[in-house]
């Protein structure tokens, strides 16, 4: 009698989204590239088990004002381009970006409380600036976001951007803006994995389709909890694997904001750091919370160093088959 | 759980009268609001509302695929009725429903895994519904044998251990629980574990409430599937909230509405 080894792979019912952001001329938007994300059929990594889907996609951060005050390692590489949107951008597809994450810090209340035609203007520039998909983030304050994000969404109408964040308090401004100006959304929520399912509930019920949403569950940095946002994220894929509609969008993680604020990033206190290598701390702290992410299944990695991008690039090219057209 | 929509049945005044006068509307009508209150598939009975049941069902099959394509449960003692209907239905099937006996059980086995349909597996034979446990997890263990010999993958066979009406057997319900906890652990991955559900509230005063209760109690033995009544609100949101309890599913305030998106 033959011996075999018995199958223990595991069977999945379900699979992740699958989101395109960005319209080409022929598509009605003025984007020279869009990028699709999600299509998983098993957990990262584990091809032998199912589809692992598209690469993830690396999108650079620019701001729409306040570039000036970032860590000194970033301001070197960028420069003067830190103070224009526009060429902020430029750089950042320069720095290997498949898209734009356009953060309207400027917007915050505490932060310059810029208006909404300076957001709307911020995004035009970006778009005219360069031909991949637009990220547009709001500043995170309700009040605010439902000013900025309507007119900020205006102005890439028809572009099919990705906009977000819509919360758990706050949705249904943003999922009706998105609808008319037919962007994609991200749906956000506190480290919470029963908060990550209500989000993406209210907003199927206020009218936005779910295979459009990609979900923000909150990103921490190396040595911050990132374990903790690694497993949630690791319980949502399960359950979206196993079938649940709800738990089966892409998700966002929001690297490089969260790497360069953690002071092992920004001054470094190891033993082992010299003049020499003070500016790398934050470039390896970047990189490796861009790795763990990738190994919790993140679709769509916001980035800012371009030597963290291509560690992070490096990673996905070694390790995820090519997407397949 | 997998809902069967118990509705479709010439038991009921208001089918028995479609069957009679073949008013279509009335069928896809109760097809469409099953399926949209949480059925996954339907059960489909004559009853005792015509003579010519062969006609009559496949009237009742043809009514339901104008409007859906969900899996029909074809509900019949009949083999003769069964064989010849079965081959005529499009899309997802279930045989409903064969005994334990090996004869009649292969018989069933083989039509189901000719026409790639779904089997129910009563634990009763010539003797009749076993009065203990034993006897049904034995029974039970036949049909899984036979299923398993026949070609038939085990995720489409369900065991109905027979849910009787609790005023009339109040041990009946216990040893169902008992012999759905038995029979989930014989084989992995196991068979489906089914009720008629309704049936333990036969002739009973809160059919409802006692309809939930139960639901809850079996879920937590194993049970993953029953014919039931998903017009019944109540009993629904009992259902899902078992499944949340037993960790099959992701809290979220809006649970019973996340869990009717399919």
């Amino acid at each position: 009698m033959p011996s075999s080894i018995p199958d223990t792979s595991e069977k999945w019912t379900g699979a992740i989204n699958t989101v395109v952001i960005g319209a080409t001329p022929e598509e009605g938007g003025t984007r020279t590239s869009t990028v699709r994300i999600g299509g998983a059929g098993a957990l990262p990594f584990l091809g032998f088990e199912g589809s692992v889907g598209r690469r993830a996609a690396i999108a650079v951060e620019v701001w729409d004002s306040g570039g000036e005050g970032w860590p000194e390692p970033l301001r070197k590489v960028y420069g003067d381009a830190l103070s224009s949107p526009g060429e902020w951008a430029k750089k950042a597809v320069e720095f290997g970006a498949e898209m734009i994450c356009l953060r309207l810090a400027g917007a915050h209340p505490d932060a310059g409380n810029r208006s909404a035609q300076q957001c709307a203007e911020a995004v035009k520039e970006v778009l005219s600036a360069v031909g991949e998909p637009l990220i547009v983030w709001g500043c995170g304050v309700d009040e605010k976001d439902n000013d900025i994000l309507p007119a900020a969404s205006a102005a890439a109408r028809n572009e099919n951007a990705l906009i977000g964040t819509a919360r758990e308090k706050n949705y249904r401004t943003l999922v009706a803006v998105c609808l008319a100006d037919k962007h994609k959304l991200i749906a956000e929520s506190p480290l919470d994995i029963n908060i990550a399912k209500q989000v993406n509930i209210l907003c199927s019920d206020a009218g936005y389709p779910l295979n459009d949403i990609v979900i923000y569950p909150t990103t921490s940095a190396l040595g911050y909890g990132v374990e903790y946002v690694y497993s949630i994220q690791e319980r949502a894929r399960q359950a979206a694997l196993r079938g649940d509609k709800l738990m089966a969008q892409p998700v966002i993680c929001d690297v490089g904001f969260e790497a360069w604020r953690v002071k092992e990033a920004k001054a470094p206190a190891f033993p082992t750091v010299t003049d020499a290598n003070r500016g790398r701390w934050g470039v390896i702290w970047e990189a490796a919370t861009a790795m763990v992410l990738l190994q919790a299944g993140a679709e769509l990695l916001v980035m800012r160093h371009p030597d963290a991008i291509r560690e992070a690039k490096k990673a996905v090219e070694r390790f995820m088959p090519a997407s397949k057209t | 759980m997998y809902v069967i929509g118990e509705r479709i049945n010439g038991m009921f005044e208001n089918v028995k009268q479609a069957i009679r006068s073949k008013n279509a509307k009335v069928i896809q009508d109760l097809a469409r609001r099953q399926l949209a209150a949480g059925a996954w598939a339907l059960d489909v009975n004559v009853g005792p509302a015509a003579s010519d049941a062969k006609g009559a069902m496949l009237w009742l099959v043809e009514s339901i695929r104008a409007v859906t394509d969900a899996p029909l449960s074809i509900d019949t003692a009949r083999w003769d009725v069964m064989s010849a209907v079965v081959p005529q239905v499009s899309g997802d099937k279930i045989l409903n429903s064969s005994k334990a006996d090996p004869e009649i059980a292969s018989q069933y086995v083989g039509l189901a895994v000719q026409h790639g349909a779904g089997l129910i597996g009563l634990t009763i034979d010539a003797e009749g519904v076993p009065g203990n446990v034993e006897k049904r997890v034995e029974l039970g263990a036949q049909i899984i044998t036979i299923a398993m010999e026949g070609g038939l993958p085990l995720e489409k066979l369900f065991i109905d251990p027979i849910i009787l009406p609790v005023n009339v057997a109040p041990k009946n319900p216990e040893h169902c629980m008992q012999a759905i906890a038995q029979l989930k652990l014989f084989a992995d991955p196991p068979p489906h574990l089914l009720l008629g559900l309704s049936n333990v509230s036969q002739r009973c005063a809160e059919r409802s409430l006692i309809n939930s209760t139960y639901v809850a109690m079996a879920m937590a033995h194993g049970l993953d599937a029953a014919i039931m009544d998903p017009l019944d609100p109540a009993l629904m949101s009992t259902a899902i909230t078992a499944e949340l309890l037993l960790g099959k599913m992701i809290y979220c305030d809006s649970y019973l509405d996340a869990a009717r998106h399919k």
